[in-house]
């Protein structure tokens, strides 16, 4: 058994930054998963962040990660209501049916 | 205490905002009002930038810098951000979008973009794109009981807060490999043999070129400039690209300097592409607010392929190339602002179709920002290209080059088509002539300095000239 490290957080951050990034573009159905992916993307950019803050001594890390969690809110904020005046004109929030804009 | 005064026109700005923000609350029908205060607080924010100190001065634990690059950029967004409230007050007012909120999230973006000109600090930068992209997501799904407008609002959001997640995510792994947020440690500490340090820069460029909407991270453009506001339109394509563009600028040549030869072919490819792109897409569009959307994707390519040099004096270019990027395309929302009749604006090139029959004075100012727009001399779009090349040349990259030039030739083809349906096809119905007078003033100010820039261009090359990244 080898001790989990720093290389072992990476990873585990790495693993969840592609979900986030495949789920935004696999998904076919629904907006609000759009949002969780990009949530996935934000908090793994967080466990980053602060394996290396430990592994480095350093704090600016920890501090970058609140900043991040208080910017993700303000954007889940943002998206919810954009999604709901968007719902509110179609009446559906399917991802296949945002298309009424192309060329 | 002493640092305050380095960042008054900030503070004054996100005063401004929560005072108009309550003044709004308690004054009703407060659209004029705040329209009005905000476009004098941007004035005298200009004023405030002006007055600061004429040497680099870091502050904050080296967090936030002014430099001359910062001050005139600064300048430049107030500048040009006034230009667009002014322009687009008409519209707002037809539109029944002439809502207190709208010039106080312009204003709150605003601020978030003069942060990000002069950040020093990956945090401190992060906050500043947050803060802008925020309120532009807003500003795209303004007109909320429209479909084009939300769907517009929508996609924008998600594409650029993936692109914000990109961006972080190589902000967290340069932090990590260099073991700071702030430039100049990361510029010094930056090692190009790392493999991990290098996925942060591919990932940070990414997330840059996303903002500039440079190809192959474009496709938000088109959609987002067709469905929003024709006014949120205007403002996107104008002042966000400054802030950007600084960015770009900042990173590439501050903590990415050392790591030129890794981060150089990147640029060239991106350029390219956005070059190629910007003159082919545009050729089959319809709607005037698309075709614009493609020709700043191009146009963003010539002021990347200056980025690409490594010399001052490409930088210095790629500054020239914006600014008159700028007040060529302030003078085409003007002109796609003009295109209204009964209450309706017009979007449609063939609506434009003999429009010298009915306005010549109009056809006439949209002829010379086209001629412009396509790089024909003696109008300013043409030096603009001419530097570009020039300092292209210099270091070597004919490809670049030659690429660029036949882009070039290739775009003439669809500004060329419009000016052929102003001048040649049958006339429509004419427009209505009661314009605004803001309108007016940044129509004919956007032509006039493009048709005078060949009599005194050195007065612009002085002035950038002095901008020095290292």
């Amino acid at each position: 058994m080898s001790e989990i490290g720093l290389g072992h957080y990476l990873t585990l951050a790495a693993i969840i930054f592609t979900i986030g990034i495949t789920g935004i573009f696999l998904n076919r159905k629904n907006v609000i998963i759009i949002l969780m992916s990009i949530e996935l993307i934000l908090l793994a950019v967080n466990i980053n962040l602060v394996s290396f803050s430990i592994y480095l001594q350093n704090l600016v890390g920890q501090v970058f990660a609140m900043f991040i969690l208080t910017v993700a809110a303000a954007e889940a904020a943002v998206g919810l209501a954009i999604i709901v005046i968007y719902y509110k004109n179609k009446g559906s929030i399917d991802v296949e049916r945002i298309s009424s804009l192309k060329g | 205490m002493q640092t305050i005064i380095y960042i008054l026109p900030e503070l004054f700005l996100s005063l401004t905002i929560m005072f108009l923000l309550m003044a709004g609350v308690f004054i009703k029908k407060s659209f004029k009002l705040v329209n009005l205060c905000t476009i004098a607080s941007l004035a005298f924010a200009i004023v405030l930038v002006l007055n600061q100190a004429d040497e680099i001065t870091k502050i904050f634990n080296d967090s936030y810098i002014i430099d001359r690059l910062s001050i005139y950029m600064k300048i430049l967004t107030l500048l040009f951000c006034i230009f667009v409230l002014l322009s687009s007050k008409d519209y707002l007012k037809i539109n029944k979008i002439d809502k207190m909120e709208y010039p106080i999230i312009v204003l709150a973006s605003t601020l978030g973009m003069i942060i990000m000109i002069s950040s020093y600090d990956l945090i401190v930068f992060y906050l500043g794109l947050e803060l802008q992209s925020l309120c532009l997501y807003i500003l795209a799904s303004f007109k909320r009981n429209e479909d084009r407008s939300t769907e517009a609002g929508l996609k924008y959001f998600v594409l650029s807060a993936l692109a914000s997640g990109l961006l972080l995510y190589g902000c967290s792994l340069i932090y990590g490999f260099t073991g700071s947020t702030n430039f100049e440690i990361i510029s010094n500490k930056l090692d190009p043999s790392n493999t991990g340090a290098v996925f942060g820069i591919v990932f940070i460029i990414v997330g840059l070129a996303f903002k500039i909407s440079a190809v192959p991270f474009h496709m938000w453009t088109p959609d987002v400039y067709e469905g929003s506001p024709t006014s949120v339109t205007s403002f996107f394509a104008l002042v966000p690209k400054i802030a950007a563009l600084t960015v770009f600028i900042r990173f590439m040549y501050v903590p990415f300097v050392n790591v030129f030869n890794q981060w150089q072919t990147i640029v060239i490819f991106i350029s390219i592409a956005s070059m190629i792109l910007g003159a082919v897409a545009a050729i089959g569009q319809n709607n005037i607010k698309r075709l614009m959307a493609y020709s700043s994707i191009g146009h963003m390519g010539y002021a990347l392929a200056g980025l690409a040099t490594g010399t001052n004096s490409g930088i210095q270019s790629t500054i020239i190339y914006l600014i008159i990027y700028l007040v060529m395309n302030l003078g085409a929302f003007g002109c796609i602002f003009m295109m209204k009749r009964e209450n309706t604006f017009f979007e449609n090139i063939n609506d434009l179709s003999g429009l010298s029959k009915n306005h010549p004075i109009l056809s006439l100012s949209f002829l010379i920002i086209l001629f412009s727009l396509a790089g024909i001399p003696p109008l300013a779009g043409f030096f603009a290209k001419f530097y570009i090349f020039m300092s292209v040349i210099e270091s070597g990259m004919y490809t670049l080059a030659i690429i660029g030039l036949v882009t070039t030739v290739v775009s003439a083809f669809y500004y060329l088509r419009i000016i052929k349906i102003i001048y040649f096809d049958k006339p429509k119905k004419p427009f209505e002539q009661s314009y605004d007078w803001g309108l007016k003033v940044s129509m004919i100010l956007s032509s006039i300095l493009i048709l005078i820039y060949f009599m005194y261009p050195s007065i612009l090359i002085d002035i950038v000239s002095s901008v020095v990244i290292y």
